[in-house]
């Protein structure tokens, strides 16, 4: 017990960070992927694609991130007969939770984008797609950076619950640490403090790019 | 000092009770930046008055006619309403606002409140009317300015010049003794100018005390008893409107009248 | 795929999915009461001006709104009796919970209450109305109605945050899953009717809020 001072404590917490932050990576790259693909299906002129986009987006939105990480985890494997490794688990549901997510934040601010937009592309001749890419798209990526950002942070706070499946990152390790040594509050303080200095600055980027944003427009 | 305070009574209100409402003596007031503002200014209203306050954008007319009911604190001279002090204990500003009806530029009706309910609110729990007797002093007001039949409509539901008619009715309700105008018809649309103007004017001819800061040259020559005139927080006329607009003698009063007269 | 769904664990122990779900519920309930008077208190002692109090409100906000609630859940439950303050699984689960919450609706309240111009707190003094009185009567339901999308937000993820107190055996809906779990093994049958449980509850609580909407902030349709 006296091995764990608060220095191997520390260490062995960062070490533990590095796989909070690729899972984050993951569920982020992996759910911007999907999410553009959903926020296109919510908003799209096909009435079947609207449908089933929003049927994902409800679920996903309308139950916990524990219970998605649990029924990748668990009911994925009896489903399908091939064992997940916590890893692959945890990247599908978080990919799928931030995908709902983002799908949402995105297609919010392409709906911000005046209609008068689209039909001012389609007088020029511009189809569907090319309206979407010439003309909405840039202008929905200007608000779409802040909550997007803003979304990251819940990402990485996201990640957290894997360790419930036995993911070993930062949430975990400090639960692990805590079983043998008992010092709660240094332990989960100091947990705290990592995912903080991690959060932080992203949120107050994406509160800075906010504000910005509402004194040019 | 450079201005000399003018007589009150020489300013034609020696036909009126010379009771008076309100008594401000030296206002002086700096802004937390340190802006002097109120530069030592005194006045006299009486009871009956309608006094009409103008100078140019900047010259703290909105500071001052603020000041009457404690919304501006100030740093020296003091201010009394029909006797009372506006002392700087908040028990007391309270009560004096009681007694002071204010309209605004901007209307500040309470957007979550039917109009009936705007007018009812100040009587029901400050003055302890019963709710019935508070809705028939509310609808008597609310036909005197005309909007009786919107009594059950939200604010944002009115034009802007129903939308003040209103707010003198809420001020009115509080039965005051003296109603404040900052600039009542600035925020409105042309056309409803009018309609604003013309419940100001049949209060002033009920007897109301009033101090209004505006601009509208038709209504302070017919309706005002005094204008008075403030330029960079000195009071730099009180007198007569016929005075005022026919006779300027002060280089800065030709300067603003030539502006707002085109 | 052949595998074969067999739901008759849900069938068979419906009445253990309930007590969680009401146990959720309850939990849910008393935490956003709580979090809503912080939120409240909070607001307000971030725009009072005074500098100290406003930076002790800002930091409890953002370590809050910068660190995961599991974190959170384990630092009280754990930590808090090492200060020899120990509490039940449920309690440790509804004061972190409240605390949590407590941090979003000091945000929310404040744009709310940012969100009113200053002529409607004037308007309300001029009338003779205190302080008070015009926060009450003028300031707070139009900011509610302000921001009430924002709130009916977090009151809805405060929801689903609750499924984490199962880690600390607080008996909610998400535990009794767990345990079921454990006896049957019947995962996936467990953990998705659970899941749409949770949905059911969102959908509900969004209907409720569309209610309220309809009856407190009707006044909201007819603003500029
Ligand atoms: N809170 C404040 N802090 C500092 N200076 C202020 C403040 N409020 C007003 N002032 C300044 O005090 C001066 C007088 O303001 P006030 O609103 O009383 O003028 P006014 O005569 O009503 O002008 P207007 O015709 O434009 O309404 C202005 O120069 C203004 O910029
Ligand atoms: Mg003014």
């Amino acid at each position: 017990m006296d091995e764990f001072t608060l220095s191997r404590i520390f260490i062995n917490l960062l070490i533990a960070t590095k796989w909070t932050l690729i899972l984050s990576l993951i569920a982020f790259i992996g759910g911007g992927t999907m999410g553009f693909v959903i926020a296109l299906m919510r908003i799209s002129p096909n009435r079947w694609l609207r449908s089933l986009s929003w049927v994902y987006v409800e679920f996903f939105q309308g139950t916990p991130l524990l219970l998605q990480l649990f029924l990748a985890f668990f009911g994925l494997s009896v489903l399908t007969g091939v064992n997940l490794s916590p890893l692959q688990a945890a990247s599908i549901a978080l990919t799928a939770y931030t995908s709902a997510f983002l799908g949402e934040i995105w297609r919010g601010s392409i709906n911000a984008v005046p209609q008068g937009q689209w039909e001012a592309g389609s007088a020029i001749g511009f189809g569907y797609f090319k309206q979407l890419q010439l003309i909405i798209l840039p202008q929905a990526l200007k608000l779409a950076i802040a909550p997007t950002v803003g979304f990251l942070v819940q990402v990485i706070k996201g990640t957290s619950l894997a360790s419930i499946i036995g993911f070993t990152e930062l949430s975990r390790a400090a639960a692990l640490i805590n079983n043998v040594t008992l010092q709660s509050m240094l332990i989960f303080g100091l947990a705290g403090l990592i995912y903080f200095v991690i959060c932080f600055p992203l949120s107050n980027w994406s509160q800075r790019l906010e504000k910005r944003l509402s004194y040019t427009s | 000092m450079a201005y000399s305070q003018p007589n009150a009574s020489q300013a034609g209100t020696a036909t009126l009770g010379l009771e008076p409402v309100i008594v401000a003596k030296d206002v002086e007031k700096h802004y937390d930046n340190g802006f002097h503002v109120l530069k030592g200014v005194s006045l006299t209203v009486y009871k009956g008055e309608v006094v009409v306050l103008m100078g140019p954008s900047g010259s703290g007319k909105s500071t001052f006619i603020r000041a009457f009911n404690g919304l501006e604190p100030y740093q020296s001279g003091s201010i009394e309403i029909d006797g009372i002090e506006i002392s700087h204990d908040k028990r007391g500003i309270e009560l004096v606002r009681r007694e002071v009806g204010m309209v605004f530029q901007q209307f500040n009706l309470f957007p979550h409140l039917t109009i009936l309910k705007n007018v009812t609110l100040g009587p029901i729990h400050l003055r302890g009317l019963s709710k019935d007797e508070a809705e028939e002093q509310a609808m008597e007001l609310l036909d005197r300015v005309g909007i009786s039949h919107q009594a059950n409509k939200y604010p944002g539901q009115l034009s802007g010049g129903q939308q003040q008619r209103v707010a003198i009715a809420r001020a009115l309700a509080m039965r005051p003794k003296v109603m404040l105008f900052d600039e009542p018809t600035s925020a409105l649309d042309p056309e409803m100018v009018r309609e604003v103007l013309d419940v100001m004017r049949n209060l002033a001819e009920s007897g109301m005390t009033m101090v209004c800061v505006t601009h509208e040259v038709g209504f302070a020559r017919e309706v005002a008893d005094r204008i008075i005139f403030l330029a960079e927080g000195h009071l730099v006329a009180d007198t007569t409107p016929d005075d005022f607009f026919n006779n300027p003698k002060e280089e800065r009063i030709k300067k603003f009248l030539s502006q707002i007269l085109h | 795929m052949d595998y074969s769904f067999d739901f008759s664990v849900i069938a068979e122990n419906w009445p253990l999915l309930l007590a969680g779900a009401w146990l959720t519920l309850r939990m849910a309930l008393l935490a956003i009461a709580f979090g809503l008077i912080i939120g409240i208190v909070g607001s307000l002692l971030r725009t009072s001006g005074n500098r100290i109090l406003n930076g002790i409100v800002l930091a409890y906000v953002e370590v809050i709104r910068n660190t995961p609630y599991l974190i959170q859940l384990f630092f009280i439950f754990f930590g808090l009796p090492g200060l020899g303050l120990k509490l039940t699984a449920e309690q440790a689960a509804v004061l972190s919970l409240a605390i949590n919450f407590g941090a979003y609706s000091t945000e929310i309240v404040r744009a709310g209450v940012e969100s009113i111009d200053k002529g409607q707190v004037e308007a309300g003094l001029a009338i003779g109305f205190s302080k008070l009185a015009v926060f009450r009567r003028i300031v707070v339901p139009p900011a509610l109605a302000n921001v009430y999308p924002a709130l009916v937000g977090q009151v809805i993820l405060a929801v689903l945050f609750t499924s984490v107190v199962s880690q600390i055996a607080a008996q909610d809906l998400t535990y009794t899953g767990d345990f079921l779990n454990s006896r049957t093994f019947r995962s996936f049958e467990i953990y998705f009717t659970i899941a749409l449980i949770y949905l059911a509850i969102v959908w509900i609580i969004k209907g409720l809020a569309y209610l309220i909407e309809l009856h407190f902030f009707e006044f909201a349709k007819y603003r500029r």
